[in-house]
C-alpha cells in the first residue's frame, strides 16, 4: 500500500468524522448533556488532528489542535456549551471541513476566516482557562475525574500527547513508572521508509530516556548488506502516560519490528543504564516471537500491572509498588478495570455493525449483473412455458422458486446501493448556517427521518436542488428577526427537513415558518415577465407554481445567495430528471412547505407492458392514473383531427402514442385499442392509446445514451423476457408533444419515475 | 515469413473485409469488437432511415445501423444470413449490418490507393482509400466519417 493510498483513507475517514463531529454538535445543540457525545465530538476531532499530523498536514493540525482545545475544555466541564460556544464550534466544523478538503484537492480556504475562529477559539478556552491558551497548549491543565475513561479509549490514537492529562491531577508524589522498551526494527521498516530516529525522538518526549544501541548484529563489513537492518535498541523510559502511549508511538511501524514493552520492576534513574542488561528473561524469549504475538503479550502486560497494582505486596524492586500508597493501589485497578470495561463495551458497540468499503464500480458491476441474471431467468421462464405442453412439471416449480430467488437477489443488491440521506441533510445544516449569517437571520434547522434510505445516485443528484431550496427557504422565506417579533413568531425561524418513504417513493419535505409565498408579487412579477397574461385568471396554487418558471424571481434585491432567477426552474427540472416530482403549498403568514417525490432507485421501475403498432414499450407505473376500454359514444372528434374521450362527464384529450413516435402513418381506432389516463407535470390529464396491455412488470432501465442519442418521447430501454429491446415511454415529453410542441431532444428521465 | 513478423517489419495493418451489396469495403481490425448473427431490432421513432433499431448485446442497448443504406445504396432487407459487427466508434459502439464478412486483409500503407476522383462528395468523405487484392477493389471505410459526431447529435 503506498501513501497516496493511506492518505486516501485517511481523507475518507475524516469525512466520516466530520460527519460524526458535526451531529454531535448539533446534538449539544440541542441540549443534550451526555458526556459520551461530548466525547465523541473530541473524539472525531482528535483523530483528523493524529491523522493529519502524520501526513504532515499542518494547517488541519493547528486548527484542530486549537478545536480540540477548546472541546476539552467543554469534556472537563470547565465551559459550559451554550448557544453561542456551539455557534462558534460549529463554524469551526466547517473551517476544518473545508480545511481537510483543501489539504485533499489542493486550494486554498479562506485564511482570515480560519485565523478569526482560532482566535475565538482560544477565547473560549482562555474564558475559563487562562493557562491552557499559553504558548505551547497542551493538555496539562487539570481534567477531572470524568475525563479519565475517554483516555483509554483513545489509547489507540497515533498521537501521544493527549495522554499528558491521565493522572495529571493526581498529586506527582509518585516516581513515574519506567518502561523497558527493546526495540527492534526490520529491513522492511526501512524499506517503508520508516525513520528509527524518528521513532526514537517521538519516544523522548513521553518522558525521560535512555537508549542502548545493540550493535552486535553487525555483521563485518565485507558481508553486509546495506538495506538490511543490524541495530536493535534498548530504551528505557520513564513516563507516566502508561504502555498505551509508548505503543502509539510505534503504531505504524509495529508490524516491521520487534517490539516489546515491558514494566520494569521501576528504574532508578541510575539504574536504568543497567536495567536494559537484564532484561526480565519474558522479554528475550519475546524477541524471538513474530509480532502477531503482540496482541497477546499486551494482554499479559496489562494483567500482570493490575495483578501487581492490586497484590501491594511486590519484590523489593519494585519502585512503582513501593511509592504507590496502599490505600491508592486498589482504586487505581478498579479504574483500569471500569476503564477496560467501557472500552470493551465501546467496542462491542461498533462491532454491533460491521461495515466494509467496497468500490462503487464493484456495486454496479454486481447490479448490472443481477439485471442480466434477471432477464435470463425471465427468458428462461418464458421458452420452457412455451416449450411445456403438460402444465405443471418440476420444471416449472423450480423455475418458480429461482425467479422467487432472482428477485430476492435482486432487492438485497439495490439495497446494497441504498444509503440513508443523512449525509445530504447534514451538509444542509452547514448551508443554513452560513445563509443565516450572511442575512443576518436566526434558523434552526430540524432534520427528521435522516436514516431512510434511498440509492445513491438519487442521493448524489439530490444535495444540489436541496440546497438551492434551503438558500430559498432562508433568503425568501424567512423573515427578518424583527418582522418575525412584529408577527408574533418565534424571532428563530425553523426550517424542517424531512424524509420518508411513502408506496416506494422517497418524500422530501421542505418546510419554513415564514412568510409563506406573496402571491400578490408573485403574480405582477409573472405579468410584468410576460409570464401570464394581466388579466389571467389563476388559482392560488397556479400562482404558487409560477416560482418555477424560468427567470423568475421576486427577490427585491439580488443577494449573493439567491435571486438572480435561476432557482426554482433549475430545481425542479433537476428534480424532474431524476424521475421525481415537485409540489409546492404555501400558507401567507405561517410559511410554505415543498414536497418532493423521487423514486427509490434510477435502475429499476415498475412499468406496465404495452403493444403499440407491434412494437412493445412500456410506460412507467408511477404516471398511469387508470386504464379504461373506450367506448365508440365516449369519443368525440373535436376540430379536424384532434379526439376527445369523456371520462365521467369530464374531457380528456386522446393520445395515440404510435402516431406520435411515427410507427404508423394514420391515427388508430380508438376504440380497438385501450386508454391509459396519465398525469403528467403541470399539463393536466392525457388518455394515451395503446394498442394492447400485456402485463405489468418490474424493468431493468438500460441507458439509451451511451450508444446512441436521446431519443425524443423515449427515456430510456429496458431488455424484456425474450431478450429484446424494449423503449420505455416518457410519458411527459409524449404529452407535450400532444400539445402541439415538437418532440425536441432534451435530456429527461422524467417519466422514468 | 509470418503476418506478425511482416507487420513489423513493414509497418503493416490489419483489415477486416467485408460485402455490401456487390461491394466490398473493409474497415481497421481495431476497430471491431466482435462480429455476430442477425437478431431482430426493435426499431426506433424518429430514428434516421438508416438505424434499423437497437438490440441486447449482452445487456447493453447496441444501435444497428444498416450500412447499405447509410452509404446510399439501397436499404438492406436484413435475413438470419446477415451479419453485425459491433464496431467501437469514438467512445460508443455501434453494429454495423451488412451481408457478409469476407476476409482479413494485412495490407501495407503503400498499399492503399487513393480514392479515385468521383463527382460523389458524400463517397469521398467516408472513403480514405481502395485496395486491389486478387482483382477484387476493397473500399477501405473510415468509421469516424461514417458516422460524424454532429450528425449523431441530430439524429
Amino acid at each position: 500500500m503506498d501513501m497516496n493510498e493511506i492518505k486516501e483513507i485517511f481523507f475518507q475517514e475524516c469525512e466520516e468524522q466530520l460527519a460524526e463531529l458535526e451531529s454531535g454538535l448539533l446534538k449539544l445543540n440541542d441540549g443534550d448533556r451526555d458526556p459520551e457525545t461530548v466525547n465523541a465530538v473530541f473524539r472525531a476531532v482528535h483523530s483528523i488532528k493524529g491523522g493529519a499530523g502524520a501526513f504532515g498536514l499542518d494547517d488541519l493540525v493547528s486548527f484542530a489542535h486549537v478545536f480540540e482545545t477548546t472541546l476539552d475544555c467543554v469534556r472537563s466541564n470547565r465551559l459550559e456549551p451554550n448557544q453561542d460556544v456551539l455557534k462558534v464550534m460549529l463554524k469551526s466544523a466547517d473551517v476544518l471541513a473545508d480545511l481537510t478538503n483543501a489539504a485533499r484537492d489542493g486550494g486554498s480556504v479562506d485564511q482570515a476566516r480560519s485565523r478569526q475562529l482560532i482566535k475565538e477559539l482560544e477565547a473560549l478556552a482562555s474564558g475559563e482557562l487562562p493557562q491552557a491558551t499559553a504558548a505551547e497548549p497542551t493538555f496539562k491543565a487539570a481534567p477531572t475525574p470524568v475525563a479519565a475513561p475517554p483516555v483509554n479509549e483513545e489509547g489507540f490514537q497515533p498521537v501521544a500527547f493527549s495522554f499528558e492529562d491521565f493522572e495529571a491531577d493526581e498529586p506527582a508524589v509518585i516516581e513515574a513508572p519506567c518502561y523497558e522498551i527493546v526495540f527492534r526494527p526490520k529491513s522492511e521498516l526501512y524499506a517503508k521508509g520508516n525513520d528509527a530516529t524518528l521513532l526514537l525522538r517521538d519516544l523522548s518526549r513521553l518522558g525521560e530516556m535512555s537508549i542502548h544501541c545493540d550493535m552486535d548484529g553487525m555483521p563485518p563489513l565485507d558481508r553486509m548488506n546495506p538495506e538490511a537492518a543490524y541495530f536493535s535498541w534498548k530504551i528505557s523510559l520513564k513516563t507516566d502516560k502508561g504502555e498505551e502511549a509508548i505503543r502509539s508511538v510505534f503504531e505504524f511501524a509495529e508490524w516491521d519490528c520487534d517490539l516489546d514493552i515491558a514494566l520494569a520492576g521501576g528504574c532508578a534513574v541510575d539504574a536504568s543504564e543497567e536495567l536494559p542488561m537484564q532484561p526480565v528473561p519474558f522479554d528475550l524469549s519475546m524477541l524471538d516471537e513474530a509480532p502477531a504475538g503482540s496482541a497477546e503479550e499486551e494482554e499479559q502486560f496489562a494483567s500482570r500491572d493490575r495483578d501487581a497494582a492490586v497484590s501491594a505486596a511486590g519484590t523489593a524492586s519494585n519502585v512503582l509498588q513501593m511509592a504507590q500508597s496502599s490505600t491508592r493501589a486498589p482504586a487505581e485497578a478498579q479504574r483500569n478495570t471500569t476503564a477496560a470495561a467501557s472500552a470493551a463495551a465501546q467496542q462491542a458497540a461498533s462491532a454491533a455493525t460491521p461495515t466494509i468499503r467496497v468500490d462503487l464500480d464493484r456495486v454496479d458491476r454486481l447490479i448490472n449483473l443481477v439485471g442480466e441474471l434477471v432477464i435470463n431467468q425471465a427468458m428462461l421462464s418464458q421458452s420452457v412455458i412455451e416449450n411445456d405442453t403438460n402444465g405443471t412439471s418440476s420444471i416449472n416449480m423450480g423455475l418458480e422458486e429461482l425467479q422467487q430467488l432472482t428477485r430476492e437477489i435482486q432487492d438485497s443488491v439495490m439495497a446494497i446501493r441504498a444509503q440513508p440521506v443523512k449525509p445530504v441533510f447534514q451538509r444542509m445544516s452547514r448551508i443554513v448556517r452560513e445563509i443565516a449569517d450572511m442575512t443576518g437571520k436566526s434558523v434552526r434547522l430540524v432534520t427528521e427521518g435522516e436514516n431512510t434510505e434511498v440509492d445513491k445516485t438519487v442521493i448524489d443528484k439530490l444535495a444540489e436542488p436541496l440546497t438551492h431550496m434551503i438558500r430559498n427557504a432562508v433568503d425568501h422565506g424567512l423573515e427578518t428577526p424583527e418582522k418575525r417579533l412584529a408577527a408574533g413568531k418565534n424571532a428563530e425561524g425553523t426550517v424542517r427537513l424531512t424524509a420518508k418513504h411513502r408506496s416506494g417513493r422517497i418524500v422530501i419535505e421542505l418546510a419554513d415558518d415564514g412568510a409563506g409565498i406573496n402571491r400578490e408579487k408573485v403574480r405582477q412579477k409573472a405579468i410584468d415577465n410576460d409570464l401570464i397574461a394581466a388579466d389571467a385568471n389563476l388559482s392560488d396554487e397556479e400562482v404558487d407554481n409560477l416560482i418555477f418558471h424560468a427567470g423568475f424571481s421576486t427577490a427585491d434585491k439580488i443577494s449573493d445567495i439567491s435571486g438572480r432567477g435561476v432557482g426554482m426552474d433549475v430545481v425542479k427540472r433537476s428534480i424532474q430528471a431524476l424521475g421525481g416530482r415537485i409540489n409546492i403549498s404555501s400558507k401567507p403568514g405561517q410559511g410554505s412547505i415543498f414536497t418532493m417525490s423521487l423514486p427509490l432507485t434510477l435502475a429499476v421501475l415498475d412499468g406496465m407492458v404495452v403493444t403499440v403498432a407491434n412494437q412493445t414499450l412500456v410506460v412507467p407505473l408511477t404516471a398511469i392514473v387508470e386504464t379504461l376500454q373506450p367506448e365508440a359514444a365516449a369519443i368525440h372528434s373535436f376540430g379536424a383531427s384532434q379526439r376527445l374521450i369523456s371520462i365521467r362527464n369530464s374531457f380528456c384529450p386522446l393520445v395515440d402514442v404510435g402516431r406520435i413516435l411515427n410507427f404508423r402513418a394514420t391515427q388508430a381506432n380508438p376504440v380497438e385499442g385501450v386508454a391509459l389516463l396519465v398525469e403528467s407535470e403541470g399539463g393536466g390529464q392525457r388518455a394515451l392509446m395503446v394498442d394492447a396491455i400485456q402485463g405489468q412488470r418490474q424493468v431493468v432501465i438500460k441507458s439509451l445514451e451511451a450508444n446512441y442519442t436521446h431519443v425524443p418521447g423515449i427515456a430510456a430501454a429496458t431488455i424484456l423476457g425474450d431478450g429484446r429491446v424494449a423503449l420505455i415511454l416518457d410519458v411527459d415529453a409524449i404529452v407535450a408533444a400532444s400539445r402541439g410542441q415538437t418532440l425536441k431532444p432534451e435530456m429527461s428521465l422524467a417519466a422514468a419515475g | 515469413m509470418t503476418y506478425a513478423a511482416k507487420n513489423l517489419t513493414t509497418g503493416g495493418r490489419e483489415l477486416i473485409a467485408f460485402r455490401v451489396g456487390d461491394q466490398e469495403f473493409c474497415v481497421n481490425i481495431m476497430a471491431v469488437r466482435e462480429i455476430r448473427g442477425w437478431t431482430p431490432a426493435t426499431p426506433m421513432p424518429h430514428a434516421p432511415s438508416y438505424v434499423l433499431g437497437v438490440i441486447n448485446l449482452r445487456g447493453a442497448v447496441l444501435p444497428i445501423v444498416d450500412l447499405s443504406a447509410r452509404l446510399g445504396m439501397k436499404p438492406a432487407e436484413p435475413t438470419v444470413r446477415h451479419v453485425i459487427i459491433v464496431a467501437q466508434v469514438r467512445n460508443q459502439v455501434v453494429g454495423l449490418l451488412v451481408d457478409a464478412v469476407s476476409d482479413i486483409l494485412t495490407v501495407r500503407d503503400e498499399d492503399v490507393q487513393p480514392t479515385p476522383d468521383i463527382s460523389s462528395e458524400f463517397e469521398k468523405t467516408f472513403a480514405r482509400g481502395v485496395l486491389a487484392i486478387e482483382g477484387r477493389m476493397i473500399c477501405l471505410v473510415e468509421l469516424e466519417a461514417v458516422f460524424p459526431h454532429e450528425e449523431r447529435e441530430a439524429a
